[in-house]
């Protein structure tokens, strides 16, 4: 094998893609396919929540085209961070979902469902044998935090999905998972360069992103050699070039010359990107430098409270002017009269046209002649937190400042209830690094033999 | 001075992590590219400035020449999702560098 074609549908299963692009991909006799399901960036609630920030329609739309081509084709499929946080339950939907689909369309083929959601008394043995440590400005992790988690997913490398592929699994679907995972262990199980195996899955993993125009929602296509990589996109409306691939390449990472991944890291220092054609790039140079000590990713999250909401603006110069004072005195009065509430609940408010967006870092200061707000309540259970935001909303409805000469009430509300539970909330308490021994053993595989409309049996 | 805005040709923030904010400045051209780099005209002073932010708050400053761009990485003021944060993508942190002015 001198070469291997791998096709990115889309940059999140779900985002849908152009029918188009993905027969001109089918046409190219692609080797393999491979889909990114699921990012950290929609927040902590998804992996607390056990739900996906994707809708299950949109998943199953999708699916059906990468299921059908790849049994047709009879090329493996690759589906990583199933259900969009990676955890058992977000994997298990998107089982169901293939599931159904091999029914309804009668197709058979070799599953393998990989489980990446990590026993919490496994963890604590890590931390007591100190093989754990904090990314970015975290504190080390401790037995509480873990105790404390809702759900802890490890991201998984390349291993566990070339080990399912070895075992003769045409249909991967994985929880948690590297990004350029699911499209570098196809190249790499056929003994392909691991630096430049990932470099191609970086690109690949936000399809047709790394085109000018980019889009989420269209495919690219990737080739790999022994030498270095060409990707191109399957639309004739987009283009790759070096400018637009390079710049993906530092895409979402904090640094464009390292990036860290399971195992080790890629090295971008040395990378080379060329035109080939005016749409296709071809991209030389990336290594790998494997880390002494092999350290997973790690994600957890804790629940916080219940959160109410509730929006209004403000029109009134004087109000706006007033604004901070006024906030801190709506607050000391719902201290006031709730004093068995004390520490019990978070209240604070968002004001748009001050420093709704960038908070902490807002280097402006002028004034907005209309403001809104966004008074938010956190508390243990529903109850409290609308209590709260009730007695805060009509506080600040009515509240007296300097200058008031409209004496009718200070807010406008758009929506009557005027008071919306949104439901539990979330942070993200475990963001560290774990060193394992065995990177493949660590991820359990279950192997099920999908027999289209006769069912499917683990085998 | 020249504004920053008028030569680069992007200028975006997005998380990288949820604990981390990342800046990429894409140039219109390689000689405007070569110029900022050889000042060292992105620089933590500026940074520093712009986001009202200390030293230790800045992960790195990155000239990358195959993307004609410059990246900083700072860390959240908290992290995505927390209570009080404001911007679960970071995608909308890169205003102020839409008023910079660089000496070129």
């Amino acid at each position: 094998m001198e070469k291997v074609k791998i096709l990115s549908p889309t940059a999140i299963l779900g985002y849908g893609f152009p029918v188009k692009s993905f027969e001109a991909g089918l046409e190219k006799k692609p080797d393999v396919i491979a889909v990114d399901a699921g990012s950290v960036d929609p927040g902590p609630y998804y992996l607390g929540a056990g739900k996906s920030f994707t809708q299950r329609a949109a998943v199953k739309r999708d699916l059906y085209y990468m299921l059908k081509a790849c049994v047709e084709l009879n090329i493996p499929l690759l589906i990583g961070t199933a259900g969009g946080a990676g955890g058992r339950v977000h994997l298990m939907e998107v089982v169901e979902i293939i599931k159904e689909l091999a029914f309804e369309n009668d197709l058979s083929f070799k599953m393998a469902v990989i489980d990446t959601e990590i026993d919490k008394e496994w963890l604590k043995d890590k931390v007591r044998q100190r093989k754990t440590k904090p990314l970015g400005n975290l504190p080390d992790l401790t037995i509480e935090e873990i105790e404390e988690a809702v759900r802890i997913v490890a991201q998984a490398g390349m291993e566990p999905f070339i080990k399912a592929l070895k075992a003769g699994a045409q249909v991967i679907v994985a929880g948690r998972a590297f990004d350029p995972a699911v499209f570098a262990a196809y190249p790499v199980a056929h003994g392909f360069d691991v630096g430049l195996s990932l470099h191609l899955g970086k690109i690949l993993e936000c399809a047709a992103i790394a085109t000018e125009p980019g889009s989420g929602s269209d495919c690219l296509m990737g080739e790999l050699d022994r030498e270095g990589f060409v990707v191109y996109p399957l639309n004739p409306e987009r283009r790759a070039t070096p400018l637009s691939v390079s710049a993906h390449s530092l895409y979402e990472k904090t640094s464009p010359f390292e990036l860290h991944g399971p195992g080790g890291k890629l090295d971008l220092s040395q990378v080379n990107f060329q035109a080939v054609d005016d749409r296709t790039v071809r991209v030389t140079g990336t290594k790998f430098i494997k880390t002494p000590n092999y350290y997973l990713k790690i994600e957890g999250v804790k629940r916080v409270g219940f959160r109410a909401i509730s929006i209004a603006g403000s029109r009134d110069p004087k109000f706006i002017e007033n604004f901070q004072s006024i906030a801190s005195g709506v607050k000391k009065r719902v201290e006031d009269n709730f004093p068995e509430l004390a520490g019990k609940y978070y209240l604070n408010f968002i004001a748009y046209g001050i420093n709704g967006v960038m908070g902490a870092l807002e280097p402006e200061n002028k004034l907005s002649h209309e403001i809104g707000i966004v008074m938010d309540v956190v508390a243990e259970d529903k109850n409290t937190a609308e209590q709260i935001l009730s007695f805060t909303r009509s506080t600040m409805l009515h509240f007296g400042f300097p200058g008031r000469i409209s004496t009718a009430g200070n807010l406008a509300f758009s929506f009557s209830p005027s008071d919306i539970p949104v439901g539990d909330v979330y942070n993200f308490s475990i963001h560290h690094l774990v060193e394992v021994e065995d990177p493949e053993k660590l991820f359990p595989i279950e192997h099920i033999e999908i027999g289209g409309r006769g069912g499917g049996k683990t085998y | 001075m020249v504004k920053l805005i008028d030569i680069a040709k992007v200028i975006r923030s997005k998380n990288s992590g949820p604990f981390e904010l990342t800046f990429d400045i894409i140039f219109k051209d390689k000689e405007i590219y070569e110029k900022v780099k050889g000042k060292k005209a992105i620089n933590s002073e500026l940074i520093k400035r712009l986001y009202k932010i200390s030293e230790d708050k800045i992960i790195g400053i990155y000239y990358f020449d195959p993307a004609l761009a410059v990246k900083f990485t700072i860390v959240r003021p908290l992290p995505a999702g927390h209570l009080g944060e404001t911007d679960i993508y970071g995608a909308q942190q890169h205003a102020p560098l839409l008023n910079a002015e660089l000496e070129l």
